[in-house]
């Protein structure tokens, strides 16, 4: 844990950090560029906010000391309410630290917009989150997994989101941040990571019973392993059959298939795909 | 036929049953709370028929008109909610600590349901009726005012709420409640996924909630508009009729997009309509659009009264002036019109461009100076006073110090990069209640500490009540600092169990804190009995028991049933203490008038039952029922407007007496130093300060 690891962690929890330590998810745990400028946004704004709360908390037991009914030592002035000098200073610092923080979010808010490519030539990949599992179609490579996703560690990723049924957000916390994938409607979100292991991603949306259960594994491998796994990958599968998602509902899907099917996930982003009810 | 007056109701539906046909764990707990409300509501028919307060009930209480029973009743109707509300929490935290032994408490639907339950009440039964029933109660009488402007349309909103309280208590018994969050977002709630009755309970509960919430805003608007006594300029107000005016605006404006939000909904569910559906036209983010254009006034809805109670609760136990009242007004008016600016930052993550996101991220922040402003000038405000750390006072300290780790987390919440990360953690879960209860819910306890004695005559008993604040106070930091912690490892809300065994301890830490929260509502309701047991040597008589400074400490403790004998003078801020310092606050009056005040009506329970039962009806599609109870809700609407004799006399000679009774009180009173305040011998009279 670097030191402005450890400044949010007691800071916030109050408790000592070391179960967290020993967790290592989050954005706090950053393995990835956007994750990283997260967390180094997050610190930033505490060191700021700073200027205004440390004050308070220096000034309050202070106050509360020395003006005590019994025996506090300061000045009684009972008709004390307005001071043009003090007014000035407690509008102006706040206008001034949230003056700074408006830039400061400004220019993180354009810089890691989730839409943004983090770099050239990303790897393609289309989420669907259906109850229970996510589908990641690899359009390229023709290969579909069920609840991994198999990212190029020395390649940006962008994934395209969409939802089956009913709204989700997909976030691979320790890499980036989230966005909500919708029914009838396609969003994106563009990933890196700093170096090959296995993040945690998840669905952050109460999504029905299966909700806990809505999670995948991503793994970034090193190129050369990359290419090897989804040649394996290929080999390995059968063809998507046409109702997968209700057979991963069952429990009786495959880890991967073929994706013989280009447009399924075109399909399923199109409104039309919802039809009307009723 | 029996369709159209039951609808889909059938036996099936009754909690009992249910449990008799699968007696499990979870249908227990669920046959165990609705066994709850019928034994609690059994035991209170028959105590009100054994001790034959039938009639007091209804002829001082139900059918009143005065704002401040109506005041009292809001609060006691959220105290009961409370008491399921917190009692929800528990059985929830208890049901994650455990979960991933083995299956936990509940099953995962049920959870759904407790978080969808909890929310819902502890807004808008809980933390709407207590503020507005502090409201009622406070605001006419620091104006100086006789009662509000509409009360019999004041008692309409109370009875409206109440009918709202009666559907979600019905739904433990009768069906399901929903289980998709107080936020109740399609495609979710929309029929093909959530088909029963669950969303339609909670639609007609917030709209019923919602009209009644509507209503009050613009009834208090108006009464602060046209009711001030003479000399009560809008620059005299007391800051908390101030934030109540806000209040009122942020509620005629907020309410009305979620009213028609959900109505658009049950439109979706029942009628074929495509609002929120997707396909056929229809878009589920115009209902995060909808349901945040009202959902972040909401929250300054929740905290502007909040804010006007400390400004009370510090200058009144410091025994000085309010530091930066001017300040203090702007900095609410600019959270008040800056409120309708930033409902985006509930969904940055839907997609939209980066620019949007930040132009309302910076909208967001911009909350925080005014709101940096206020804490400041309650520093301020203590400053160069005495302070006296009553109860009210601890609240408010505490309130001071947790405030700035909300505001922290609010300033990082409001920026798109960190909200990517923990937007839907628990995370959110910690900011929201660290805003939400030593926020909001404190300052209603210390609001009732502080106006306890006006009400009912005798302080609160002060042991008891460092009980609660001792028990809350720790409570709360167990509770949900935790969850700060969860949060950013990942952690997200409404998850009925963590698999993962790391967060093991921190979910019984939550748990610990949740039954400290618990136990102090206990020692709150243990001091509500042991202060009527020693009312007497509580007793507040001559009606300061604070040394007060607004207007509602003048006149006695209960106050006259019409609020003062004469027209109060004003001129200053704290109109009481400057009477009080010319010697004029217990002057006898040459002459009395008499006094005109709203006649007792039948009408407000008439009207909320019935909308209730109309309510109650759409949720079980019984149409004809329906029908018939909102076609009785217009007919005594248009009956009542025909009857002219709405008001009755209080003969002069009748205020004279009470009046001069009053004045032998505070005669017989011997004025205490606040040293002495919590002594039987305060009486209700502050001693000359020096
Ligand atoms: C008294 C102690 C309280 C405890 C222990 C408590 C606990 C909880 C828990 C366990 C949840 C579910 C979190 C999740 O979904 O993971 C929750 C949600 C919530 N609570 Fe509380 N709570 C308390 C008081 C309050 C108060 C005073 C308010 C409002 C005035 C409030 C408003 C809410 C809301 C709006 C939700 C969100 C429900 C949803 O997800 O739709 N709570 N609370
Ligand atoms: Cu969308
Ligand atoms: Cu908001």
């Amino acid at each position: 844990m670097t030191p402005d690891r450890i400044l949010p962690t007691c800071l916030l929890f109050f408790a000592v950090g070391a179960p967290a330590a020993a967790q290592e998810q989050g954005f706090l745990w950053a393995a990835g560029p956007v994750a990283e400028a997260q967390r180094a946004h997050f610190v930033s704004i505490l060191w700021w906010m700073a200027v205004v709360t440390v004050p308070l908390l220096i000034g309050l037991p202070l106050i509360l000391w020395r003006y005590r009914l019994n025996g506090g030592g300061g000045r009684y002035r009972r008709d004390w309410g307005a001071s043009p000098l003090a007014e000035v200073a407690i509008w102006s610092v706040p206008v001034v630290v949230v003056g700074f923080l408006a830039w400061n979010l400004w220019h993180a808010t354009l810089s890691l917009d989730p839409y943004r490519p983090l770099g050239p030539d990303p790897l393609e990949v289309q989420a669907i989150a259906a109850e229970g599992h996510f589908l990641f179609l690899y359009p390229d490579e023709g290969i579909v997994t069920v609840d991994r996703l198999l990212l190029d560690a020395d390649r940006t990723a962008r994934l395209k989101l969409t939802s089956v049924d009913v709204l989700r957000s997909v976030m691979v916390p320790r890499l980036a941040g989230q966005i909500y994938a919708m029914p009838g409607m396609t969003t994106e979100l563009n990933l890196a990571a700093f170096a090959p292991g296995t993040y945690a991603g998840l669905n952050t949306q109460y999504s029905g019973p299966l909700f806990p259960e809505e999670r995948f594994e991503t793994e970034a491998l090193p190129e050369t392993n990359w290419h090897a796994r989804i040649e394996a990958t290929r080999d390995g599968a059968g063809p998507l059959p046409p109702d997968v998602l209700q057979r991963i509902a069952m429990g009786d899907g495959a880890e991967a298939y073929l994706a013989a099917d280009a447009d399924l996930f075109a399909r399923i982003a199109a409104p039309s795909s919802h039809g009307a009810h009723r | 036929m029996i369709g159209l007056f039951l609808g889909t109701l059938r036996w099936d539906d009754v909690t009992f049953v249910e449990f008799w046909r699968t007696p499990d764990l979870n249908n227990a707990i669920a046959a165990a709370a609705a066994g709850l409300l019928v034994l609690g509501v059994v035991a209170t028919l028959i105590l009100l028929t054994v001790r034959g307060w039938w009639r007091p009930l209804w002829r001082d209480w139900l059918t009143s008109l005065d704002h401040k029973k109506i005041g009292i009743m809001y609060v006691a109707l959220a105290l009961v909610m409370f008491a399921r509300a917190v009692a929800e929490a528990n059985v929830m935290r208890a049901h994650q600590a455990t979960a991933a032994l083995d299956a936990g408490l509940v099953a995962p639907d049920h959870f759904a349901e407790l978080f969808s339950t909890h929310g819902t009440i502890m807004i808008f039964l809980v933390a709407m009726p207590l503020l507005t029933g502090i409201m009622n109660f406070v605001m006419p009488l620091q104006i100086g005012a006789r009662d509000v402007s509409f009360p019999l349309l004041n008692a309409i909103s109370l009875m409206l709420t109440a009918a709202a309280a009666g559907l979600v208590m019905v739904s433990l018994v009768l069906g399901h409640f929903s289980t998709g969050g107080w936020s109740g977002y399609p495609p979710y709630t929309g029929a093909d996924i959530s088909p029963g009755e669950g969303p339609d309970y909670w639609i007609w509960a917030l709209t019923l909630s919602s009209i009644g919430s509507t209503l009050t805003g613009m009834n208090f608007a108006v009464t602060l508009y046209k009711r001030r006594v003479q000399g009560m300029h809008l620059f005299r107000m007391p800051l908390f009729c101030w934030t109540v005016l806000c209040t009122s605006i942020l509620m005629i404006f907020a309410m009305a997009p979620l009213t028609l939000a959900t109505l658009m909904l049950w439109l979706d569910r029942h009628a074929g309509f495509h609002f929120f559906t997707v396909g056929s036209g229809g878009d589920m983010m115009n209902f995060a659009n909808l349901f945040w254009l009202f959902g972040h006034p909401e929250v300054y809805i929740l905290i502007l009264p909040a804010f006007g109670v400390w400004s009370e609760v510090f200058s009144t136990f410091s025994g000085k002036r309010l530091f930066g009242y001017l300040s203090l007004v702007y900095a609410t008016m600019a959270i008040a019109v800056l409120s309708f600016t930033v409902w985006l930052h509930h969904f940055f993550t839907m997609g939209q461009s980066a620019n949007v996101n930040a132009a309302f991220g910076i909208a967001t922040m911009l909350i925080g100076v005014p709101t940096g402003v206020k804490v400041y000038d309650w520093l301020l405000t203590m400053m160069f006073g005495r302070v006296r750390l009553r109860v009210p006072m601890l609240f408010a300290n505490y309130f001071l110090v947790t405030f700035l780790l909300g505001g922290v987390t609010g300033v990082l919440l409001a920026n798109p990069t960190v909200d990517y990360g923990v937007h839907n953690s628990l995370f959110l879960v910690a900011h929201f209640h660290n805003m939400l209860i030593p926020g909001t819910l404190f300052a209603m306890l210390a609001a009732i500490h502080l106006w306890f004695p006006k009400a009912f005559g005798f302080r609160l008993h002060e042991g008891w009540g460092r009980a609660v604040f001792w028990l809350m106070a720790p409570g709360f930091l167990l509770a949900f600092m935790p969850l700060y912690a969860m949060g950013m490892m990942g952690g997200m809300r409404r998850t009925a169990y963590f698999s993962d065994p790391l967060f093991r301890p921190w979910l019984w830490a939550a748990e610990a804190g949740a039954v400290l929260i618990l136990a102090g509502f206990a020692a709150l309701v243990v001091q509500i009995v042991v202060s009527v047991r020693r009312r007497d040597a509580l007793a507040v008589p001559a009606g300061d028991p604070w040394d007060g400074r607004s207007l509602e400490w003048l006149g006695p403790a209960p106050a006259f049933e019409f609020n003062f004998a004469g027209e109060p003078k004003v001129e200053d801020v704290d109109a009481f203490t400057a009477l009080k310092a010319q010697g004029e606050a217990y002057r006898r009056q040459e002459t009395y008038e008499d006094i005109e005040m709203p006649r007792n009506s039948a009408v407000p329970v008439v009207i909320g039952a019935l909308a209730g039962l109309a309510a109650f009806a759409m949720v079980w599609q019984a149409w004809a029922t329906a029908a018939l109870a909102f076609a009785g809700v217009w007919a005594v609407v248009i009956g009542r407007s025909f009857v002219r004799d709405t008001e009755r006399t209080i003969p002069a000679a009748e205020v004279e007496a009470a009046h001069r009774a009053w004045l032998a009180d505070v005669a017989a009173a011997t004025p205490v130093h606040r040293r002495d305040e919590l002594t039987p011998e305060n009486r209700g009279l502050a001693e000359e300060p020096l």
